[in-house]
């Protein structure tokens, strides 16, 4: 029988562009407006920092930020053959490392946030 | 061999990288493949700001403050138009992904991306607000 490892890559890639197409817009502009200067209430450092202690709000900010960098390396890893970089194996292992480094990291800092 | 092959097939040269500046169409796909480039580096950028948050008051003011450099404005207006670039086109998409039949007929492709345009406003404005942007 023939395996292929497209659903398990295809499926977080599915998920994360769905995932990227509601969110990401929204998220670049409460980061835009905090560096035009009219930071949202909640990017001030207690309100993020009570707000992302939460244990639930961990795991949807390690869930969405997987899921986003996962889709844009499956996206970068299509592109690059696109472009003419055929070296398959070698794109696919560094971009999906990268995302998965990206998570870990992202989980490790937040493990560092407890509930005040 | 006893005969010389003499046909001589056409090969249309393709350039190995920069093909898709040949037609509009493939520039469009191909811009929409480069918000991938933003998405992931603007998430990038938010680990980070998760590392200065667990840095503590000091670290986070230092992100914060980062954000505020041309270089940040700049990279945050070319992420904006590609990820509501690849909204667009990931709606647009949605109904050929995912057809929804009802009975003998189909709903129509509009439909379906309309109402996922509808959720993308509503879901925009309710971060907005849950956020205190207001």
């Amino acid at each position: 029988m023939a395996t292929s490892n497209k659903p398990i890559v295809w499926g977080p890639f599915a998920a994360g562009g769905t995932l990227t197409a509601f969110l990401t817009p929204v998220l670049i502009l409460l980061t835009l407006l905090a560096g035009l200067g009219h930071a949202p209430d909640l990017l001030a450092y207690d309100a993020l920092r009570a707000f992302a202690a939460h244990g639930i709000v961990k795991l949807g900010l390690v869930v969405v930020i997987f899921l986003s960098l996962w889709s844009a390396a499956h996206r970068l890893r299509i592109t690059c053959y696109d472009l003419g970089l055929r070296a398959d194996t070698l794109v696919a292992t560094l971009v999906y490392a990268v995302a998965i480094a990206g998570t870990v990291a992202a989980a490790a800092y937040l493990l560092r946030l407890n509930p005040v | 061999m006893a005969e010389q092959v003499t046909r001589k097939p056409y090969v249309r040269e393709v350039p190995r990288m920069l093909w898709f500046l040949r037609h509009p169409r493939y520039m469009r796909y191909m811009a929409r493949e480069f918000s991938c480039l933003f998405i992931g580096a603007y998430t990038l950028m938010l680990v980070v700001g998760l590392k200065r948050l667990a840095e503590g008051p000091d670290a986070w003011a230092g992100f914060l403050a980062a954000l505020g450099s041309p270089g940040a404005i700049v990279f945050h207006l070319f992420a904006l138009a590609f990820s509501a670039y690849h909204s667009i086109t990931w709606f647009r998409l949605t109904p050929k992904a995912m057809p929804v039949q009802i009975g003998d007929t189909f709903v129509a492709d509009r439909v379906i991306s309309g109402a996922h345009y509808a959720g993308w406003a509503l879901v925009s404005l309710v971060v907005l607000w849950l956020a205190g942007a207001f």
